[in-house]
């Protein structure tokens, strides 16, 4: 076990290391860039060159990369253009704003889709599980762009219970969080559900489980002693692999609400040609992926005590 | 004399599933009964109907089967009028299971312990101490090894023999008046096999539990019961004692599943094998009649397809009945046995293994398995080589470096001139492709399921540049399906379309599309049913002595190797323990392993000396064993010298080769296995 | 020779039918779910190729801003679905629109399809380096989020249809490998694949010709489940600003432009909403419905 773990983790590093690789080759590979993004259009060449030189663009390439990675690791990411401000204090903001949003998308989306997944795939063909499979196709074929569109319209314009924009600008405010988190778990939840429905079929179709049924035990005791723990494998591999997805969606429910998140500054940074600000976004959107994927696949050992080895 | 009560009791059951295309009739009018602690065999071929009948017991048909006629009564009590709580409570209090594969039965995100606790704790309320207590003592029971660490281990850290015994103390748990044990020893080896029947019959004699065994084997059912119901395409077609039966089968489909296996206790000149031609009809296509006329060799028109036969008492004795018109009027005919082949100098080494090594490497670690050791034996032209084992033992690893799809460690395979250990197959040129073929194991994998049968054998005569053009290439498709006695008009069929048994013939078709010098056949009918298994262990037969091709047969079915084959080499965790021809391994002076096995044959009909059930567990290929390799589980070891040294190879009379420490004339005094006048019993 | 060879011919079979490879294609009729999807994306497809002519105006033709639907034009046709703030009227917008993403869309996802199946075939049958390689590779893209990926690709090398198909297969193609790569690791130890390696079938051909065609059924509804996603991305896309350039009509872009106005004029967003949904409800459901045949097969 421990040796797998020791193993993920040093792959985990390795993506990481080769991530930040390509996006300093993408974007630093040639300081002519750097310089424009720092100083503005309206710059000229001789001040852009002046600049380079002192901020030490002029060394190899290896060295710049080096250094940078180290000043990337130190969490000195650089000011910002746009916010006139260090990159990392805007960033802390952002994504506190963003964690309070993601966490409570994912405690709607955990019991909802789990829920109605466990509840169709245990009966399956049941018109239960044919009302939740419609509702699930229908729900995952609304995009988040369209669905932030249509639930404003309902409860925005039409019957006014809810603010249209969460830009939350005094304090922080629960009722401007609702429309944003309702957006993203209408689109998410059938995809997620439909998994689960699938993951439990497939377990109740199982031998075991059969077994089970055939050795006399309660269906309660079958179904939550011997199926619930195996069909929920998959879906919870999936919801970890979901925080990548999640700053997906948030990107276009953030920019929809004027959410002042993570998401958004991602877009704010990439439209106002931000370089500094667009490394450090992308670069903590690389590690959370990289860091959840391990959490899913070590979860996914520990769960499958068949994936473990001594 | 007072009857023992009946404690099952099927009257005239009959269950059908509901499908799209309507009702099927899976199981009609079935009437068996059980009394208490009596051991039943119900034998049949996939698709007979014994496992619906085993559910319908157990009151689980699921939504789409239902019991359509009669009654089924367990204790005294119609399960027609039994509650859902009460079914429940019959399951596993009353009638316990045992399935063919323990692996998928067992949970395998739970430890065992909890597993086997839990049923105690639902059934008998018992409380969670005495329960593991109870649980520990049972594991004794069915006598694995350290049964606390058993009770702490996980499904899949088991072999597939304890998973088994742990299903069987999971079902024993609660103390069943009843056990329906559903081909409980199938996916396992012989020697593991032997174990659980001898455990089966230890429970029967301490517990005196009944049992209701399904199997598809006759022999098996011949070792542990005293009555035996033979099914037929969802109908019992002949029932009575076993002695009765086994002695006098009456029914032409029971005559015929004891003639169509071939024995390992007697010399090819003597077998008559005689296949049951053709398949059981699907269910919703039986014929009018006797429903196994289209079959019957002694069918007669007018009279066997003329009106449903019913089953029928043979004298008022004894409760044997048959489902057959003319019981009276038949009696199996012996076949003509082959003529030997000529032995003699004229024999001529095709193939000559030599000191051949073949090792993996596991990437995580360096755990590394030596998969063959020093395998040496050569194969004369024109006969058959059987490579014999359990599994594990490194016959298919030879077989996929002697083709090619892997490369040698070391050693040498010599075919004619070529040495082929270390030439992979993109190295081998056209010529040496078309001299190997191979035929495989799974029928239902050897075919490619997207395209039809005369392009996948067409696309093998064009490659292999027997014919180039489209006519002949037709031409030489028809003739191959003709050589494998398949109709021209089976090249225009999809796999799917095709049974078992005609899939594994397009194989056979296939591999002998560039009339190959040597094909490679692995374990090519132990997929298939018993009743095919005759019919293509023929044909390969044929087509090989009338096209001169020598045969390497790996297999660990030792009636189908005795029949089939001239020379055969028993192998056991990657190493050669004996090499010889057919009548020397399966005579004395035997390698204490040969012997086991050939012990452990589940056989119908075989007159054995004694039953030697191996001990212990087949070491991990991973960390053999020190010394000899089979001395963990050897019953005539010797003593430290087994463990410490590699055993010399002792050569015999006529090239016989044991790999042992025992001396062979003390190994030659062994009594043979299968000598039906002496009943001397070792151990 | 035993008497098999007559009683064989003698056997009940089923008939023997012709292109039984991709049976469940000619079985979509008997899904309902598949069937409704299918009709959809029909539907789309035929808007998109009559466009010229079914659409009553120009879709980049600022007639009268803000009509509500079923207003007249003055030449006297009708707005059925009124016009945008710009009075440009948005049913024939929403029928040119569905050119960009019935273009765009499919050609994205073949472009993955190709680079992915050709990645997780070599992947799954040579294994060694190349699978470890490829697999890396694949980790190391699925590492960045989708959209963030598109963001950075489109701002970098600005928004075309081109770079959008390159977006889309840059990120759609590793899991698509990944998929290829499990079916074909499954299905490689068969004894056919064995049996053409045997006969002296080149890797290539083993690959595509033994391997592909009984992977199709996964891929396939696979694919139809990306073709909705990437009419999604595409939308999101436009929704974001970074879709195609202005004034050609997108229906993402065309929600983005008029949301400020949505309050008092629903029907200017209620409507490509509508048409996307759509779009992507049919290749939701013929995947459903195409997955339920394909594991019948």
């Amino acid at each position: 076990m421990a040796r797998q773990v020791l193993r993920r983790l040093a792959l985990m590093l390795a993506t990481m290391l080769a991530a930040s690789l390509l996006l300093f080759l993408l974007f630093e590979l040639l300081p002519g860039n750097v310089a424009l993004s720092e100083l503005g259009p309206y710059s000229t060449q001789e001040q852009r060159d002046l600049w380079l030189v002192a901020n030490g663009y002029d060394r190899p390439v290896v060295i710049r990369y080096l250094l940078w990675l180290g000043h990337f690791v130190i969490g000195d990411w650089g000011n910002s253009r746009l916010f006139m401000a260090p990159v990392a204090q805007i960033v802390g903001v952002r994504f506190e704003n963003t964690a309070v949003l993601g966490f409570w998308f994912f405690a709607l989306l955990v019991p909802l889709s789990l829920g109605l997944g466990t509840l169709a795939g245990m009966r399956q063909g049941s018109w239960l599980d044919r009302a939740i499979s419609v509702l699930c196709i229908v729900t995952t074929s609304i995009p988040p762009f369209a669905s932030t569109v249509l639930i404003s319209a309902i409860f925005v314009f039409s019957l006014h219970w809810l603010p249209g924009t969460s830009s939350m600008m005094d304090g922080f405010s629960y009722r401007q969080l609702i429309m944003p988190v309702m957006a993203l778990v209408l689109y998410d939840f059938g995809y997620i559900a439909r998994i689960t429905r699938a993951s439990m079929a497939e377990v109740m179709a199982t031998q075991y489980v059969r077994a089970a049924v055939l050795r006399g035990l309660p269906q309660r005791r079958v179904v939550l002693r011997h199926a619930l723990r195996n069909a929920l494998i998959a879906p919870f591999t999936l919801l970890m692999l979901h925080v990548n997805w999640l700053i997906s969606g948030v990107i276009v429910v953030e920019y929809f609400f004027a959410f002042k998140g993570f998401g958004s500054l991602i877009l704010e940074a990439s439209l106002g040609k931000d370089l500094y600000l667009l490394e450090a976004c992308t670069m903590i959107t690389v590690f959370m992926a990289a860091v959840t994927q391990t959490i899913a696949d070590l979860g996914y050992v520990a769960l499958n005590p068949r994936m473990r080895r001594a | 004399m007072l009857k023992p009560s009946t404690l099952l009791a099927l009257d005239d059951v009959s269950i059908s599933y509901h499908t799209r295309a309507g009702a099927v009739p899976a199981v009609t009018g079935v009437s068996l009964a059980i009394d208490e602690g009596e051991a039943v065999g119900l034998v049949g071929e996939s698709g007979c109907g014994k496992s619906t009948l085993a559910m319908a017991i157990l009151g689980h048909l699921g939504g789409r089967g239902a019991v359509v006629g009669g009654e089924i009564r367990f204790a005294g009590r119609a399960l027609a009028g039994m509650s859902p709580d009460e079914i429940r409570r019959m399951r596993g209090r009353g009638i316990g299971i045992v399935y063919q594969e323990a692996m998928a039965a067992l949970n395998p995100s739970m430890r065992i312990g909890a597993q086997l606790t839990e049923t105690l704790i639902v059934h008998r309320g018992t409380s969670r101490d005495a329960a593991r207590k109870a649980a520990i003592a049972t594991l004794a029971e069915v006598k694995l090894p350290d049964p606390e660490r058993v009770m702490d281990a996980y499904p899949h850290q088991l072999s597939g023999g304890q998973q088994q015994r742990v299903v069987i103390a999971m079902a024993l748990l609660p103390e069943p008046r009843l056990l329906l044990l559903d081909e409980p020893t199938t996916a396992l080896d012989v020697t593991v096999e032997a174990g659980i029947i001898d455990l089966l019959n230890g429970l029967r004699r301490s517990r005196g539990t009944a049992m209701l065994f399904i199997s598809h084997n006759l022999g098996l059912v011949g070792q542990l019961c005293e009555r035996v119901a033979v099914m037929y395409s969802g109908e019992l077609v002949e029932t009575g004692s076993v002695a009765d039966m086994f002695a006098t089968p009456r029914h032409p489909y029971t005559m015929g599943l004891f003639s169509c296996i071939p024995r390992p206790d007697l010399p090819r000149r003597e077998q008559h094998l005689t296949p049951i031609r053709g398949q059981v009809s699907p269910p919703n296509a039986r014929p009018p009649g006797c429903i196994f006329a289209p079959r019957c060799d002694w069918f007669q028109a007018g009279r066997c397809d003329a009106v449903r036969v019913p089953l029928e008492a043979v004298d008022l004795a004894s409760d044997a009945r048959v489902r057959c018109l003319r019981w009276r009027e038949i009696a199996p005919e012996p076949r003509p046995a082959w003529e030997a082949l000529a032995t003699g100098a004229a024999e001529q080494t095709i193939l000559a293994v030599s000191r051949l090594d073949k090792t993996y490497q596991l990437r995580s670690g360096g755990a590394v398995v030596r998969a063959n050791q020093q395998l040496s034996f050569d194969v004369p032209r024109g006969r058959t080589l059987a490579v014999v084992g359990e599994s594990g033992c490194g016959k298919s690893t030879f077989a996929n470096v002697l083709m090619g799809l892997t490369s040698a460690t070391a050693g040498e395979i010599r075919f004619e001139t070529t040495d082929l250990a270390k030439l992979p197959l993109d190295r081998r040129p056209a010529l040496l492709l078309r001299d190997l073929q191979m035929v495989f194991q799974n029928p239902d994998e050897t075919l490619n399921p997207c395209y039809s049968v005369g392009r996948q054998i067409g696309r093998a005569v064009r490659k292999l540049g027997v014919e180039r053009d489209r006519a002949g290439v037709q031409a030489r498709v028809r003739a191959l399906l003709g050589l494998t006695r398949l109709p021209a008009a089976f090249a225009s069929r999809r796999p799917r379309q095709l049974s078992g048994g005609q899939k594994q013939r397009v194989g056979i078709a296939r591999a002998f599309a560039g009339t190959p010098k040597l094909v490679v056949a692995d374990e090519p009918v132990s997929a298939l049913d018993v009743s095919v298994q005759a019919a293509i262990t023929e044909l390969l037969r044929d087509i090989q002595r009338n096209q001169d091709t020598t045969l390497v047969i790996i297999s660990h079915d030792l009636g189908f190797v005795r029949y089939i084959a001239d020379r055969v080499v028993v192998m056991y965790l990657g190493q050669v323990m004996e090499a010889g021809s057919a009548e020397e391994v399966f005579a004395p002076p035997y390698h204490p392993y040969t012997e086991a096995l050939l012990s452990a044959a589940p056989v119908a009909g075989l007159a054995r000396n004694r039953r030697i059930v191996l001990s212990g567990e087949l070491p991990s290929a991973m960390a053999p064993p020190s010394g000899c390799p089979f001395q963990t589980r050897c019953p005539r070891k010797l003593g430290a010298i087994c463990e410490t040294e590699r055993p010399p190879e002792q050569l015999l009379a006529g090239g016989h080769r044991i790999l042992c420490h025992i001396p062979p004339d003390e190994l030659g005094r062994v009594p043979p296995v299968y000598a039906p006048e002496e009943t001397l019993a070792v151990d | 020779m035993s008497a098999a060879g007559a009683e064989i011919a003698a056997e009940v079979l089923p008939p023997p039918s012709r292109g039984l490879r991709f049976g469940w294609i000619r079985r979509i009729g008997h899904s309902k779910v598949a069937t409704i999807g299918l009709l959809i994306i029909l539907f789309w497809a035929v808007v998109a190729v009559t466009a010229p002519w079914i659409s009553p105006f120009p879709p980049n033709l600022p007639i009268r801003p803000m009509a509500s639907a079923g207003v007249r034009a003055p030449n006297g046709a009708v707005f059925w679905l009124g016009t945008d703030h710009l009075g440009r009227d948005i049913l024939s917008r929403i029928i040119w629109g569905s050119r960009t993403v019935l273009v765009y869309a499919p050609l994205a996802t073949a472009c993955s399809f190709v680079i992915g199946i050709t990645a997780g075939l070599l992947a799954g049958f040579k294994r060694g380096w190349i699978d470890e390689a490829l697999s890396r590779i694949t980790d190391l893209v699925l590492a960045f989020p989708a959209l963030v990926l598109y963001i950075i690709i489109i701002s970098k090398f600005g928004a075309s249809g081109i770079n959008i198909v390159l977006a889309v297969t840059l990120a759609s193609s590793p899991a698509i490998m990944r998929l290829t790569r499990g079916l074909v690791l499954a299905l490689r130890t068969r004894a056919f694949v064995a049996a053409a390696q045997l006969r002296g079938e080149p890797a290539w051909r083993v690959m595509v010709v033994e391997i592909l065609p009984n992977a199709s059924g996964p891929l396939i509804v696979d694919a139809c489940l990306r073709l909705g996603y990437v009419v999604i991305t595409i939308g999101t896309l436009g929704f974001l600003g970074l879709g195609l350039p202005p004034p050609d009509p997108d229906w993402g872009g065309m929600i983005n432009d008029t949301r400020k106005f949505a309050l008092v004029f629903p029907h200017m967003v209620l409507f490509p909403c509508l048409a996307v949904c759509s779009l992507v409800l049919g290749f939701n459901l013929l995947a459903d419905g195409l997955r339920e045949l394909v594991t019948e097969d």
